[in-house]
């Protein structure tokens, strides 16, 4: 309802010249919340354009001309702001940034160059309205003088506004970035701390990006420059008056190895390194592969002291079929060697990522055994599924969790596990069952009943049965990691190795 | 009795406080009807709460100008937040300036946050910053001047143009490539504010793509590619060089240089697809990669060294081949290729797509599949990165299936997929269908017919309909299977197979009865507009193999006719036309009923069609010649409609860029150009050794003595090394400056005044440039390729060529002249050296233009010239003169270049790139840089207009052949005590009274002469030093003002000539008024 009229003020400031946000006109935007992402398009439509008539007295109709009209508007004014506000060749990769939370508010803004009205995001909003689901948002909109490319993450768009030709993952790429440093800087990201730490944020942002384009994006040089806030350390600051920010130029920055700082040092030397592989499978119904994959990374916390130069090789680095590499490693090494040869950045870092790919057979840990039917005269239907182990090459399958989005004519389910936890959400049909472990002894099982809504008939669709599961102790592609060896410096290091097979994205077609 | 008083004042407290809270809850429902962002956040936050009101924006400016700085960091703290929200702190302005000097770094920086974002709004205030960034600009800091750097050209206001193209050039000249990087970041900040630099802006990009940092690499590119796309011809000399960093450049950067390198590639090689690829054998490919190799590997690209390597066997092989094929690639076109690999394991997707599409748009066909399985991994990341990504391998694979054919099960369709994504996979699959395939791909495509998702199921049916057009073999089972989903449940899913259905059978006239006594009886039933609006035109078409049914269904439409949708009126008008014209007989007055009914139909649309079909069908006396062929109109054989992949124009965008994304041209694209049909000259590419081995004999005859010094800036110049090979080294003043400074800081007198002076110097030092690359070359470099650099310049050095003399030999000889002299007293040698050779920058003085043609006798081309006073890029010795055309006739000219050239003996001349055309009342400015040979004598030449060309010439005055250098007083002593004797001219003359205050001599004598000031200790001794632009020799003026109203004008100088002629202008320019 407010959406309208919302946007008729947002227009405002536009007409000031120069696209300078005015208190007095701004003032009365921002008192309305911006529409919920999922509001009724035609709905919302026809009751702000009514509004709209209401405020102003000279709209047409109330249904849809009005709406149409509105936009036409907008669009004018919107051309009118950039022809004065934006030199015609003023072109950059990333011109400003909006963070936009889940309900539509624009909660903090960043321009690298002349500031772009916030009206702009207006298109974003009416793309969001469309696509009734966050993640369905296209990833690129077209305005008429602006491009909005956004990503959605931990709740929230990340919206960059650009303005001419630019390679589309190139600032995709980035706003995740940004957001990985945000998770690193504060270790999470959500709207609540950003507010809080906005000023550490805006320092990051200044830093990462220089009239748009990329400037330092290698979190250990970000830390060197602003140093991510610590309760030790703002009580610190306080006391002794320093700063979060760096006066040094990061010894980094200008080194061969740009993702390491100097002058690191550990009392523990200590390296680690996590080999998790996930799973992405599709199951048909009676049981046989679709298509199934290996994911894989090696994921490294690496405190060395100095400038440690690791070599990590594997039993079977033939198995590796696609890699890619943080830029700590020797490409050259790796093509003739099949080593991995590498000054490591300082603290955590993904050292490499792989694919073992559908060709390769690919073990399949887990099976799913199911009977869900609907019968076309009544209004029950047979729920029931039983989880089991297969190859798993002896070790125990942990953390198992089984979801199911549930057709809609779904109006219940009455169901009994023979362990673990289950929930159904009859509003959004969403079935979970925490399984747990898997004892081979004594299968899990989840058996019950479900009630159809009466009159309607059966759903086309068995649902589909998503899996998540967790193996210790276990590369399922195989992969081994032969040894690890330091150069480089005196001591010895305390070297650890960790191997993890997840469920990927894995589905049972029922 | 105290405590119970004590505990009523308690309780009467928190009465108060209760109340108090009570009245804030009030106030909070008050507000309630229209909650906001901003009142969320006072709830929040309750300091936040006066921020809209002045007064606490009064209490933000007194604690800005309080003493503390926690106080002043608070402030901008919340300031800053108040900016991120979107809020107005603009009236702040001048009490935040204020604090731009900050000692604190965070309040310096937080300043900086604000001024970018306000200075444009509040340009008088902002003007009062920028000498604090101007000093910053010289700071040791290499930190502190980048940013400085930064904030200067962020800050858009138009009047410090002059002051940021200074800095810029200063900063790209810097040692420390983390400055020269943020100078390229500046140009494109300087472009887009003030256009007109354009041409001063590529000079100094033409100098950092020679730039060897790979810091630096990708910030230029992008400045190049924003400034001047089209000066594809800056780029040959550096091609091999970005090639071969591409590597180890920051990924953002490599993104920008493989585009760049991509639209290169297609204007300078030919195209390797005219082959047959099939028959381009492995054999060739490798043979040729060696062959490429092997050159590369010299590093230099020598005739010499090439015959060498082609006289092997390889060669011979070679040879063969080219009889065989005409084709064989470029070597750097090949280099680009293979260079370009290793990162497709970039961990950075859009390094990885930037290299697919380079693969796709310049690698042999044969070659391109490699990227197909860095493309599938892509596939596993976000959301956004895989909507880009399946939207590229779309595109592709429409082209060339084989590339991702052994993928197609990656492209499988989850159900937990976003929509667009579904889509996209969808798309790829059907593209990627064949008979071997089709039969998997239909059983997954009815898993994906059943999608609760129903318009990705409805996008499903599209599919099968397209797989069925394609593949022939399963049009009968796709048609039969599409017959069975009508009657599916959900109506979208029957419309859509209504649709596709229709347009199968248009393709397939076989089978038509039964289907569509079918899809008859689905009238009943199916309310979507578009499937009954099918059916209808379905029967209408093939009305004569359903001759029962069709007249009937006329019937219940005009029952309904009324009710239903403009599309499917259209098509009941159409179905009564088709009838009337077959079947008239049964037909003819439900026709004319509906016809009727649509006469007064709302709709125009449907009121015309009507009268149109009357008068085409019902025959009268006026309906003319056309009625005839009514049923030919009609009942014509249409042609079937093609199902084709919306992707299918997309391969007219570049891959990977917005615009394909878009499938619109975005703003600012640029076109990928056709391949050349005759390659261009490959030899632009070659890089000249010979400047190197001049360069690097410097080095080596330089190189004996030095001391190892102190490794302080060692990295960065193990970059800077690189730089120095090729380009011209006048970049060099940071890192003398440093190590003088760390070297002799101590022992200089009045250090602090001169430490200073010096930093405000750009210097010049040829020696400190040799001692850094002498340096440079004992550091052990793995680079094999700068090895083999090395080894051919010590080669040239032996064989002691020396034609063209560079500056930098005269200088250094020079330099080592002195060496030798003051050779016991190494400290003052390395005193006087920095000294001699410390250009300062001109002063600011207002330009003045001299006409060079006018514009009578130019036929409408006037061109006016000026003095830059800046040191000139083209060369050490020449003098940049800035020429201004401006077209005053009403036509385009064109091709505006120097013709002919008339030059005294040993005078040279850097003329400006020709302008390919002026717009009428347009004017350029353009610079050319002419070597004077210390003279003031003419230079002539012709300017030429595609039509004409105009003799004209240019006379320097003495002053402007002179470049301002700095010193102190008592060097200027030292320095005048060797120039004595012949070499001093001195007059007394006569000073006019309002000359004889110091600011208005120092400015007179600076206009007339482009001289620096020295300081002086005494009020009535003026002096100024400078050096000849040509030789480099001093050139020292001294102004001694005396009683009365003379004064003695005093020139020392070796070149007496000069010094006579600059006495004599001097000397009107003071004793006028």
């Amino acid at each position: 309802m407010r959406k309208s009229k919302d946007r008729l003020r947002n227009e405002s400031p536009n007409q000031n010249p120069r696209g300078v946000t005015d208190p007095g006109a701004s003032g009365p935007d921002q008192s309305l919340p911006r529409p919920f992402a999922g509001a009724g398009g035609g709905c919302s439509a026809e009751g702000g354009a009514a509004k709209a008539r209401g405020a102003s007295g000279t709209w047409c109709e109330p249904d849809r001309p009005g709406r149409i009209k509105l936009l036409q508007n907008r669009v004018l004014l919107g051309r009118q702001s950039v022809s004065s506000t934006c030199t015609p060749l003023g072109s950059t990769m990333i011109h400003s940034l909006f963070l936009i939370n889940s309900s539509g508010d624009i909660f903090l803004e960043k321009h690298w160059k002349s500031v772009v009205s916030r009206s702009v995001c207006d298109y974003f909003f009416e793309a969001q309205e469309r696509a009734t689901e966050a993640e369905n948002v296209p990833p690129v909109i077209p305005t008429p003088h602006h491009y909005l490319l956004n990503v959605y993450r931990h709740k929230i768009f990340f919206v960059a506004v650009i303005q001419t030709e630019v390679p589309p993952l190139f600032v995709i790429e980035f706003l995740h970035r940004v957001v990985d440093t945000f998770q690193d800087y504060f270790g999470v990201c959500s709207e609540v701390v950003i507010k809080d730490n906005v000023v550490v944020v805006y320092e990051v942002l200044e830093e990462m990006l220089d009239n748009g384009f990329p400037l330092a994006t290698e979190s250990n040089i970000l830390k060197e420059l602003i140093k991510p806030p610590t309760i030790l350390r703002t009580v610190v600051n306080t006391i002794t008056g320093s700063t979060n920010v760096g006066d040094q130029l990061p010894t980094g920055q200008l080194s061969v190895v740009p993702w390491r700082r100097t002058g690191v040092k550990y009392t523990n030397n200590e390296a680690y390194f996590d080999v998790i592989e996930e799973i992405d499978a599709i199951i048909d119904k009676s049981g046989s592969t679709i298509t199934a994959e290996i994911q894989g990374v090696i994921d490294a916390c690496v405190k060395l002291t100095g400038m440690p130069d690791l070599t990590l090789s594997f039993m079977n680095p033939r198995l590796l079929d696609d890699v890619s590499f943080h830029p700590c490693v020797r490409f050259k090494r790796w093509e003739s060697e099949r080593i991995l040869s590498f000054i490591p950045p300082d603290g955590n870092f993904r050292l490499l990522s792989y694919h073992v790919s559908a060709q390769n057979l690919v073990a399949i840990p887990v099976y799913v055994k199911h009977n869900i039917s609907f019968r076309d005269s009544s209004s029950l239907g047979r729920f029931e599924i039983t989880v089991g182990p297969k190859q798993t090459m002896g070790k125990t399958v942990e953390g198992v969790m089984v979801t199911s989005q549930m057709p809609k004519g779904v109006l219940n389910m009455s169901l009994t596990p023979s362990q673990g936890m289950h929930t159904f959400d009859p509003v959004t049909k969403l079935l979970s069952w925490d399984v747990g472990k898997i004892n081979p002894q004594k299968l899990p099982s989840l058996k019950g009943t479900m009630s159809l809504q009466a009159g309607t008939s059966k759903p086309d669709e068995n649902p589909t049965i998503n899996l998540q599961f967790k193996i210790q102790q276990l590369a399922i592609s195989g992969l081994k990691v032969n040894r690890l060896d330091m150069y480089g410096e005196k001591y010895k290091p305390f070297k650890g190795i960790k191997y993890m097979t997840k469920a990927g994205k894995f589905q049972v077609r029922t | 009795m105290e405590q119970g008083s004590l505990l009523a004042k308690i309780s009467e407290a928190s009465c108060n406080i209760r109340s108090v809270l009570e009245m804030a809850g009030s106030l909070q429902v008050t507000l309630k009807p229209e909650p906001s962002v901003e009142e969320r956040e006072l709830a929040n936050a309750a300091a936040d709460q006066y921020e809209q009101n002045l007064t606490v924006n009064e209490d933000l400016k007194q604690m800005l100008e309080s003493n503390k700085d926690s106080a002043k960091l608070d402030a901008m703290k919340r300031i800053v937040g108040m900016i991120a929200k979107g809020k107005n702190a603009s009236e702040l302005f001048p009490a935040v300036v204020k604090n731009v000097a900050s000692k604190n770094i965070e309040i310096k920086k937080l300043v900086y946050v604000y001024l970018m974002r306000y200075a444009e709004e509040q340009q008088d205030l902002a003007l009062l910053s920028i000498s604090t960034f101007q000093r910053a600009l010289k700071d040791p800091n290499q930190l502190i001047r980048a940013s400085a750097l930064r904030v200067l050209s962020s800050i858009r206001v138009p009047i410090i143009v002059p002051i940021m193209m200074l800095a810029i050039k200063e900063a790209s000249a810097d040692l420390s490539p983390y400055v020269r990087k943020n100078a390229a970041h500046a140009i494109q900040k300087l472009y887009s504010l003030d256009p007109e630099q354009k041409e001063m802006l590529i000079e100094v990009i033409e100098k950092l793509l020679k730039d060897k940092s790979t810091l630096v690499a990708g910030s230029v590119v992008m400045a190049f590619e924003e400034v001047c796309p089209d000066r594809i011809d800056l780029i040959h000399k550096n091609y091999r060089k970005l090639c071969n960093l591409l590597v180890d450049v920051e990924e953002w950067g490599q993104v920008v240089i493989i585009h760049m390198l991509t639209r290169y590639a297609r204007t300078q090689f030919v195209s390797p697809w005219k082959e047959d690829p099939a028959s381009f054998s492995a054999q060739d490919i490798s043979a040729l990669g060696m062959n490429q190799d092997c050159v590369i590997k010299d590093g230099v690209l020598e005739e010499d060294n090439e015959k060498d390597f082609y006289e092997s066997d390889e060669e011979q092989k070679e040879k063969d081949q080219k009889v065989k094929k005409p084709y064989a690639m470029d070597p750097d076109h090949r280099l680009l290729i293979r260079n370009t690999k290793p990162l497709l394991q970039s961990r950075n997707a859009a390094v990885v797509m930037a290299v697919a599409q380079l693969y796709w748009h310049l690698a042999p066909k044969s070659e391109a599949g490699i990227v197909s399985k860095s493309l599938v991994r892509l596939l596993r990341s976000n959301r956004e990165v895989q909507y880009i990504v399946l939207q590229n391998i779309a595109t592709m694979s429409i082209q060339r299936k084989g590339m991702f054919e052994p993928y197609l099960k990656s492209f499988y369709v989850r159900s937990t997929d976003p929509t667009m994504i579904k889509t996209s996979k969808l798309e790829i699959l059907t593209n990627l269908a064949n008979e071997a395939n089709i039969s998997t791909l239909l059983r997954e495509f009815q898993t994906y017919v059943k999608s609760q998702d129903k318009q990705f199921a409805a996008a499903t049916i599209q599919a099968i309909g397209r797989c069925a057009t394609n593949i022939s073999e399963v049009t009968d089972t796709c048609l039969n299977g599409l017959v069975c989903l009508l009657s599916n449940r959900d109506e979208i899913v029957v419309a859509e197979s209504v649709v596709v259905i229709k347009k199968l059978l248009q393709t397939q006239p076989a089978h038509h009865g039964e289907i569509i006594k079918h899809m008859a009886k689905l009238l009943d039933t199916i309310t979507v507009p578009v499937a009954r609006a099918s059916i209808l035109w379905l029967i209408g078409e093939y009305c004569e193999r359903v001759p029962k049914i069709a007249p009937d269904v006329l019937r219940k439409m005009a029952k309904s006719f009324t009710n239903e949708d403009d599309l499917v009126k259209l098509q009941i008008l159409n179905l009564g036309a088709k009838l009337y014209l077959t079947n008239s007989k049964q037909t003819k007055l439900l026709t004319q009923y509906i016809l009727n009914l649509g006469k007064y139909d709302q709709s125009y649309d449907i009121r015309d069609r009507t009268r149109f079909i009357r008068q085409l069908i019902v025959p009268n006396e006026k309906s003319g010649a056309l009625s005839k062929y009514a049923k030919k109109i009609f009942l014509a054989q249409k042609p079937a409609p093609l199902l084709e992949s919306p992707f299918k124009d997309r391969d007219r965008f570049q891959l990977g860029t917005l615009s394909h994304t878009l499938n619109t041209k975005a703003i600012g694209y640029l076109e990928l150009s056709n391949w050349p049909e005759v390659a261009p000259d490959p030899s632009v590419r070659n890089v000249e050794v010979i400047e190197l081995g001049k360069e690097w004999s410097v080095a080596l005859g330089k190189a004996k003595k030095e001391k190892p010094t102190e490794k302080f800036y060692s990295d960065s110049e193990e970059e800077e090394s690189a730089s120095t090979t090729d380009t011209e080294s006048e970049s060099t003043s940071e890192s003398e400056k440093e190590k003088n400074g760390k070297e002799e800081g101590s022992s200089m007198e009045n250090s602090e005044s001169s430490s200073e002076e010096l930093s405000d110097s750009e210097s010049e030092s040829k020696e400190g440039s040799a001692k850094k690359k002498f340096k440079t070359t004992e550091e052990s470099d793995s680079d094999d390729t700068e090895k083999k650099t090395k080894m051919i310049s010590k080669k040239r050095e032996s064989s002691g060529s020396s034609d063209s003399e560079s500056s930098s030999t005269e200088e250094s000889s020079s330099d080592s002249e002195s060496e030798s002299d003051s050779e016991s007293d190494a400290e003052s040698r390395k005193h006087k050296n920095a000294i001699a050779s410390k250009v300062s920058s001109p002063i600011f003085v207002p330009m003045k233009t001299h006409e060079l043609l006018h514009r009578m006798s130019g036929k409408g081309l006037a061109a006016h010239y000026h003095f830059s006073r800046q040191p000139c890029i083209y060369g050490n010795q020449m003098v940049s003169v800035q020429v201004t055309l401006t077209n005053t006739t009403d036509q385009k000219l064109e091709n505006i270049h120097v013709g002919e050239r008339k030059l005294p003996a040993g005078m040279k001349m850097h003329v400006f790139n020709p302008i390919e055309f002026l717009e009428p009342e347009e004017s350029i400015t353009v610079s050319m840089g002419i070597d004077f040979c210390d003279s003031t004598q003419t230079a002539s030449f012709q300017l030429c207009t595609k039509e004409d060309h105009f003799n004209v010439n240019i006379q320097p005055p003495v002053g402007e052949l002179l470049l301002p250098v700095t010193m102190s007083e008592k060097d200027f002593k030292t320095e005048q005590g060797m120039l004595t004797g012949m070499n001093e001219t001195s007059t007394t003359i006569t000073v006019a009274p309002q000359n004889s205050t110091r600011l208005v001599l120092l400015e007179k004598v600076v206009k007339a002469a482009n001289l620096g000031v020295v300081p002086s200790g005494q009020d009535n001794i003026h002096r100024f030093s400078a050096k000849t632009v040509h030789s480099g020799s001093l050139m020292l003026v001294t102004v001694e003002l005396k009683e009365g109203s003379t004064a003695q004008l005093i020139i020392n100088t070796e070149k007496t000539v000069i010094g006579s002629i600059l006495l004599r202008e001097l000397k009107p320019v003071l004793s006028q008024g």
